[in-house]
């Protein structure tokens, strides 16, 4: 077994870069698979959150998310408090948790709600940012977003449906697009919009996708859901 | 390199492989629990809000 030494480093190099090799198929699965099993994992550990914190009512603890008094606390960082249904992206968002914050960490268990933006159904712009690719990326297709497209948001005591206005590519560093008055940082809001934010292009991050709706309507529970849903 | 590991490895081959095996899962999960998530922070896509840069 005398082999000379340039033989043995070649089937050393060989190994590692058929080692690195592997591991960056790895790395391929990681992102395309396992991230997104993952974040099902999450979103539903976040949905049980949810339905435990809808089953004690509106009242108890924090009254959040309600369009009425303007007097409701606000969710915990971290937090699901609301769910989403876009009936035109019904494969990715549809019963999607919303919760509070945009870290990572949130935004792998979920949509992400800009927390220093109004709650969903009050006067003002709610704001959210979700992940278009790996982690769930329940804005994937939100290049198929038309204007007129419907997005229910359903707190502990209401439905809430929006209808998509306009959609704009902007820089990354474009926050007017989540002020209260979008595009108007400071002024005072009279309408009740929503502003949905994610990566363009889709594996890329040089800009930023958003669609801007206005509230069209507001059902109580418990009641039918909007016929959006039905 | 992977030759030396064999012969390293104490045992019967049964034995070296049971340990290659639990070898090759502890490998798997420091990848998928702290090398990956580390290393997509740097990939473009994960940046999905406005901020101020």
């Amino acid at each position: 077994m005398a082999r000379s030494p340039l033989r043995t480093a070649v089937g050393v190099l060989g190994e590692v870069l058929v080692t690195l090799g592997v591991v960056v198929l790895l790395f391929v699965g990681y992102l395309l698979v396992w991230t997104n099993v993952s974040a099902g994992q999450a979103q539903a550990a976040v949905l049980d959150q949810i339905e435990r914190d809808w089953a004690r009512g509106p009242v108890s603890g924090s009254n959040r998310a309600g369009a009425g008094s303007a007097a409701a606390g606000r969710p915990a960082r971290g937090e699901g408090f609301a769910r989403m249904y876009v009936p035109r992206l019904r494969d990715s968002v549809w019963g999607t948790p919303v919760v509070e914050g945009v870290t990572l960490p949130d935004l792998a268990r979920g949509i992400g709600h800009y927390p220093q933006t109004a709650l969903p159904g009050r006067v003002g712009n709610f704001a959210v940012a979700a992940h278009r690719a790996t982690h769930g990326e329940p804005f994937r297709d939100i290049d198929r977003l038309r204007v007129g497209d419907l997005v229910v948001v359903e707190t502990v005591q209401d439905w809430y449906t929006y209808r998509l206005t306009e959609d704009a590519i902007v820089n990354p560093t474009d926050v007017a697009v989540i002020a209260a008055v979008p595009g108007k940082p400071g002024a005072e809001p009279t309408r009740r919009l929503i502003t949905l934010t994610t990566c363009d292009p889709r594996w890329g991050s040089t800009h930023r996708w958003i669609w801007w709706g206005m509230l069209a309507g507001t059902a109580p529970k418990p009641g039918p859901p909007p016929a959006a849903l039905r | 390199m992977y030759a030396a590991l064999w012969r390293v490895l104490p045992g019967p081959t049964a034995l070296k492989v049971l340990q290659l095996v639990l070898l090759a899962a502890v490998v798997m999960a420091a990848l998928f629990g702290w090398v990956f998530p580390w290393a997509e922070r740097s990939l473009p896509f994960l940046n999905v809000t406005v901020d101020q840069g």
